[in-house]
C-alpha cells in the first residue's frame, strides 16, 4: 500500500487542474491576440466570456487546496506544494485577465484601420505562453533549474516590449492622428510584459517547492 | 438532520432515528439521527465521554452487555430493524464486526484467530479455512510478515500485527460492516499509518465506521464525519453530520468550530 495515497491522490487531482487552468489561460492569450491581429471581434468575445471560467476554476483549486489542508496536514514539502498552487493559481488568472483586457482592446479598435502590422506583438504572446507552459511543467517536476532558465526568457519579452514601444512612440510623433490606436497597441504590448512578470513569480514558487526559499527572478 | 448519506451519491447501510440509549434512568444518548453510507469511511469525533463509542456500540449491540441498558427509536442495517425481537445477535454480530482500541488477539495461534469465526459458523474443511487464513491476511497486508509463524502464539506478534490479525479476524466471517473504536490509539505511529491506508482500501468493500479522538485522523481517512458533545445533563447528542471536507473547512455549528479548531475538547 502507498503510504498517504489519499494525500497523493489529491494532490494530483490538483497539479492536473492547475495545467487545465495555465492552458486556459495560455489559449486565452494566443486568441487574443489573434483576434487583435485579424480584427475578428467575435473571437474577441468569446475570450472575454471565457475569462469567467479560468477565474471560477481559480476558486475551485483554491477550495480543494484548502481541503486538502485541513484533512491530510501537508507539511514540509507538502505543505510548499500547496502554498505554491494557491499562489500559481493566482498568477494565471491574472494572465487570464490580461487576455481579456487585449480582447477589450480588440473590440475597442473594432475596423479602425492598424497602426503598423501585427509582428512583434504575435510575439511576444507566443513566447510568453512558451513560458507559462514550461514554467507549469518545472512546477510539476519541482525543477528548479528549468524554472530559472525559462525566467532569464522573461528578458526576450522585455525586450520586444521596449522596442514596440520605441516603435509606437516615433509613429506617433509623426503622425499624431494614430495617438490612440497606437497607445492601446502599448496596452496589449503592456499586458503581455507582465503576463511574462507572472510566469516569472511562478518560476519563484517552483524553486520555493523545491529549496523551501524565495530567490527573486 | 437531512439524510446526509447522500451527500456521498452512496446508498445508506446503517440508519438510525431518533435513538435513545438509557442506563437505568441515567440518558446516554438523546435523539440520534444519521444514515451512514455504504462502501465508506464514517468518523464520529468529539469529547471524551460525549457517547461516540456507546453509538458505535449500538450498531452491533454490543450495549446488550451491560445490565439495564434500554435502546429506543430506529437503528436499521439494510433496512431491517437490529433490534426487532426476533434479530439473531450472533447473525448480526457477523454481519456488524468490531475491532477495539487494544488489539485483543484469542490466546491462540495467529491460524486459529482467523479460523474460529468461520469455524464457529459451520466451515470445517481445513483447506477452505486455509483459504480463508490466507484471504484475510492478505486482505491486511499481514501475510508476508506472519505466513512463517501461523501456528505461534499470535500475542507474539507486534502491536501493530495484532491490530492487523484482528481486523483479519474481522474480514474472515465477511462481514458488510466494520466498526472500530479507536483501533489505533493504542499504536505507535508507523502502524497508525498502515490501518489508516488499509481502512482506504477495505472501503471499497466494507462500510466503515470509526471511532476516534485524533481529529487529524478523521480528517484524513474519512469520508463523512459526525461530531457529537455531551449536554449539561451528560446526555450525548449529535451536533452536527456532513461530508468530512465540509466539517474540518467550513463547520455550520459554531461547537463544531470550537472543538476542531482545539478551543475546548
Amino acid at each position: 500500500m502507498e503510504t498517504r495515497s489519499i494525500y497523493h491522490k489529491k494532490l494530483r487531482e490538483i497539479q492536473d487542474e492547475v495545467l487545465v487552468m495555465g492552458a486556459m489561460a495560455g489559449e486565452a492569450i494566443l486568441g487574443a491576440v489573434e483576434a487583435l491581429k485579424s480584427r475578428d471581434l467575435d473571437m474577441a468575445q468569446q475570450i472575454i466570456a471565457g475569462d469567467q471560467k479560468v477565474n471560477d476554476l481559480r476558486f475551485e483549486i483554491e477550495e480543494k487546496c484548502i481541503q486538502l489542508i485541513v484533512t491530510q496536514q501537508p507539511i514540509a514539502n507538502e505543505l510548499r506544494i500547496i502554498i505554491a498552487v494557491l499562489n500559481i493559481i493566482t498568477e494565471i488568472e491574472r494572465i487570464g485577465d490580461y487576455a481579456e483586457g487585449i480582447a477589450q482592446i480588440t473590440k475597442m479598435i473594432g475596423d479602425e484601420p492598424p497602426v503598423k502590422p501585427l509582428v512583434d506583438i504575435p510575439k511576444m504572446a507566443d513566447k510568453a505562453v512558451e513560458m507559462l507552459r514550461r514554467s507549469l511543467d518545472a512546477f510539476i517536476n519541482q525543477d528548479a533549474e528549468a524554472a530559472r532558465q525559462i525566467s532569464t526568457d522573461d528578458d526576450i519579452v522585455d525586450d520586444l516590449y521596449d522596442k514596440i514601444y520605441l516603435e509606437l512612440l516615433a509613429l506617433m510623433m509623426k503622425n499624431p492622428d494614430i495617438v490612440s490606436r497606437a497607445t492601446r497597441l502599448i496596452w496589449v504590448a503592456h499586458d503581455l510584459e507582465r503576463s511574462a512578470d507572472r510566469v516569472t513569480n511562478i518560476c519563484e514558487r517552483v524553486i520555493f517547492v523545491t529549496t523551501g526559499k524565495m530567490e527573486e527572478m | 438532520m437531512d439524510d446526509l448519506g447522500h451527500a456521498l451519491h452512496q446508498r445508506t447501510k446503517i440508519e438510525t432515528k431518533g435513538v435513545d440509549l438509557f442506563y437505568g434512568e441515567f440518558q446516554a444518548l438523546r435523539n440520534v439521527s444519521l444514515d451512514i453510507p455504504e462502501c465508506a469511511i464514517t468518523s464520529i469525533i468529539g469529547p471524551s465521554g460525549c457517547g461516540k463509542s456507546t453509538l458505535l456500540r449500538i450498531f452491533n449491540r454490543m450495549n446488550d452487555m451491560i445490565p439495564s441498558v434500554r435502546v429506543e427509536g430506529t437503528v436499521l442495517l439494510s433496512g431491517t430493524s437490529v433490534y426487532d425481537k426476533n434479530t439473531d445477535i450472533v447473525t448480526l454480530r457477523k454481519r456488524v464486526g468490531m475491532v477495539f482500541q487494544r488489539p485483543n488477539p484469542f490466546p491462540m495461534s495467529v491460524y486459529d484467530n482467523i479460523a474460529i469465526g468461520p469455524k464457529h459458523h459451520g466451515i470445517t474443511h481445513s483447506a477452505d479455512l486455509s483459504g480463508i487464513v490466507e484471504k484475510c491476511l492478505r486482505e491486511v497486508a499481514l501475510w508476508d510478515e506472519v505466513k512463517d509463524v501461523l501456528k505461534q502464539p499470535a500475542l507474539g506478534l507486534s502491536a501493530g500485527q495484532q491490530q492487523l490479525l484482528c481486523i483479519a479476524r474481522a474480514l474472515a466471517v465477511e462481514p458488510e460492516v466494520i466498526l472500530m473504536d479507536e483501533s489505533c490509539s493504542a499504536l505507535d505511529p508507523e502502524s497508525t499509518l498502515k490501518i489508516e491506508e488499509l481502512m482506504g482500501v477495505l472501503a471499497e468493500k466494507y462500510t466503515i465506521v470509526i471511532v476516534t479522538h485524533n481529529m487529524e485522523q478523521a480528517g484524513r481517512v474519512s469520508d463523512m464525519t459526525a461530531f457529537m458533545m455531551m449536554e449539561p445533563d451528560k446526555a450525548g447528542v449529535l451536533v452536527e453530520y456532513a461530508p468530512t471536507a465540509e466539517i474540518f473547512s467550513n463547520p455550520k455549528d459554531k461547537r463544531t468550530e470550537d472543538y476542531i479548531s482545539g478551543r475546548f475538547g
